[in-house]
């Protein structure tokens, strides 16, 4: 197995406002997101990351994706530090999440075309792609189409392909499922298991244990912010459904902390 | 052009261009001085002034030679009628059908000198009958009262100032232009460059972060720098197209609006190297004033909070510019143009009085440029930094 991304010891707090630590009723002026957390990720398969709302997903993922630093360790994707050589890291990866949002003015052929020029596609490059991802996805009717007047489903499914845009070899999906109707749900699923097929690295958090258990090989589960188990699908739910064994694991990681 | 900066740059006119709503806002400004401006000179016009080619229509009674002369010589066609008629005229004053009835003292001219002979004789009066809802009979009435207290003064003066044909005031129609743009340009185009950053910045910086649209663009290859000047340049390029809306209406309303108070007023006393000078002037200043609104926008949560929070900004630039309406006359030393944005008032001040002084351009220019390029570091640093592009 090829490692592609290596988690190593990264951990992150954030200062909390006077206003946070009286809406959290709390006299701490810090909170621990992500602590010392490590996982590696290898090439062509899906790495999930399962754990509850606010236990450190989403900003292990943003770490990931160098959109924020982490206080301590480092990520390397590929061999290369994301702290050290953050844009090199980007042009490795393709970071799709409800938080990132298109402007609603332009249509979703400026768009592709706009990030195909930010990750440096080639003219030729760029229009077969944009053919190949418009056409899958059913945005080619909609080419035109200014995003606002486009609905969720869409929305989705434009922030999917802008994601990709540059072909590339590691794709982390952040809540790849939320707030989608089954129907898109179900084609964005389908393109998971797609870029898989073609041999990419995809690392997808979710708290839908349905999902993760459909697509996933290994499983990282996080509870406040600490890795509690990392391991296959199949060791994980250790002849368990996947929901059994996570509440499991959670209490685990919850006594652990008292 | 470097890749990124260019699609950057592209990046923000197509947003800017594909906002209707944005495009008109920045550019209505221009379009309504123009019509507002003009609108207010044509109705100040209206208002005081008459045809040139009418001829009032003025009775008088008992008109005496003195003063029927001096009508004469003021091409002032004065119809003799007897003291009778006197209410008819008043009717015809007030229909409009007579502009001025003038009724003078039955011995006038010898009144006057009895009374600059002795303290005792009462001052003649004249009465003039006229209606203030005629222009035409208050315009009448103006010119004759001007006459008769020219006549009152000549008769009592013992001494004449300019009392001659010939030109006394020796100002040229391009000093009168000049002091005029002198002092009213500046500001208005420091205030036009200011409102045009303050139209798209906020929008372009604290609305992406919003919005929620620039950490999109964060997880691209992209340098930081590069969206930091490809936006800059951008906005800056939007905010002069707004300025020169602005300062196109302004000018080509100005002789509408000032014709009241002068003839002929014209900017073609300026030459191609004075309005050279004013684009390098008007570049640099709104590139700072871009940068410095970004600044305050990327600090700011929303678009809303940046608008407040750059308050302050547009009261300094107001108060400078009011500051080139005072001084009139531009400062020759070099180290007054080492303070921004009154840098940029003075050489404008400097430009539209025809006296340039290109060392205070040249360091203008280098002040704007290197404060800009400061700005973009800081800006690069903030688009780099979570605390600011996550706080909302």
């Amino acid at each position: 197995m090829t490692e592609i991304l290596k988690a190593d010891n990264i951990s992150k707090t954030f200062k909390l406002s006077a206003k946070q630590r009286r809406l959290e009723h709390t006299d701490t002026r810090v909170r621990v997101a992500v602590n010392n957390l490590s996982f590696t990720a290898y090439k062509g398969e899906i790495f999930g990351l399962l754990g509850p709302n606010g236990a450190g997903k989403t900003t292990t993922l943003r770490m990931l994706s160098t959109l924020i630093k982490p206080d301590s360790g480092d990520v390397y994707i590929n061999g290369t530090s994301v702290l050290k050589n953050p844009e090199a890291a980007r042009k490795e990866i393709g970071f799709l999440t409800s938080e990132l949002k298109l402007e609603e003015l332009f249509t979703p052929n400026y768009l592709f075309n706009f990030f195909s020029d930010l990750h440096r596609v080639p003219q030729d490059v760029r229009e077969q792609r944009k053919k190949y991802l418009f056409e899958k996805f059913g945005i080619d009717k909609f080419a035109e189409v200014k995003v606002a007047n486009l609905s969720t489903g869409m929305k989705q499914k434009i922030s999917l392909v802008i994601s990709i845009v540059h072909d590339p070899d590691i794709i982390i999906f952040d809540e790849p499922t939320n707030g989608l109707d089954v129907l898109t749900a179900k084609v964005v699923t389908d393109f998971i298991l797609e870029l898989k097929e073609q041999g990419k690295s995809i690392i997808v958090s979710s708290h839908i244990f349905s999902l993760i258990e459909k697509i996933c090989d290994r499983v990282g589960v996080i509870v406040d912010g600490r890795m509690m188990k990392c391991d296959t699908l199949e060791n994980v739910m250790n002849g368990k459904s996947l929901e059994d064994r996570f509440f499991e694991i959670y209490a685990e990681g919850k006594g652990n902390e008292k | 052009m470097k890749n990124g900066i260019l699609t950057i740059f592209k990046k923000e006119l197509m947003r800017f261009f594909s906002d209707r709503r944005l495009v008109i806002s920045v550019l209505i400004p221009g379009i309504l001085i123009y019509v507002m401006y003009s609108f207010m000179g044509t109705a100040l016009s209206d208002l005081t002034g008459v045809d040139e080619d009418y001829v009032p229509t003025i009775q008088a009674v008992n008109l005496p030679e003195s003063i029927g002369s001096l009508c004469e010589s003021a091409e002032l066609s004065v119809e003799i009628v007897d003291s009778d008629e006197i209410e008819n005229c008043k009717t015809d004053i007030r229909d409009k059908s007579l502009d001025l009835l003038i009724v003078f003292p039955n011995d006038f001219d010898s009144s006057v000198k009895a009374y600059l002979t002795s303290v005792d004789f009462t001052a003649p009066n004249i009465e003039i009958y006229y209606n203030s809802a005629s222009t035409e009979s208050q315009s009448a009435y103006m010119t004759v009262t001007a006459l008769l207290d020219a006549y009152e003064s000549q008769i009592a003066n013992v001494f004449d100032i300019n009392n001659s044909d010939d030109t006394y005031d020796m100002a040229t129609e391009a000093d009168t232009v000049a002091m005029l743009f002198a002092a009213m340009l500046p500001l208005l185009l420091m205030t036009m460059l200011y409102s045009g950053c303050s139209a798209v910045v906020p929008e372009s910086i604290a609305g992406e972060k919003e919005r929620g649209t620039i950490a999109t663009m964060l997880v691209t290859p992209i340098k930081r720098s590069d969206i930091a000047v490809g936006k800059i340049l951008a906005l800056a390029v939007i905010a002069m197209i707004s300025a020169a809306s602005s300062t196109l209406g302004t000018v080509l309303s100005l002789p509408k609006m000032m014709s009241e108070v002068y003839d002929d007023i014209s900017v073609s006393i300026y030459g191609i190297l004075d309005y050279l000078m004013l684009a390098v002037v008007m570049i640099s200043t709104v590139l700072l004033l871009v940068a410095i609104v970004s600044l305050i926008s990327a600090f700011a949560k929303t678009t809303k909070e940046a608008q407040s929070l750059t308050t302050p900004v547009m009261m300094i630039v107001m108060v400078l510019g009011l500051s080139g309406m005072i001084e009139n006359t531009a400062s020759q030393v070099l180290t007054t143009y080492l303070v921004p944005l009154y840098n940029s008032v003075q050489c404008m001040v400097g430009i539209f009085s025809c006296e340039t002084f290109v060392g205070g351009v040249a360091v203008t220019v280098a002040v704007n440029g290197v404060l800009t390029i400061l700005c973009v570091v800081v800006l690069t640093k903030m688009f780099d930094s979570e605390q600011v592009i996550f706080s909302r």
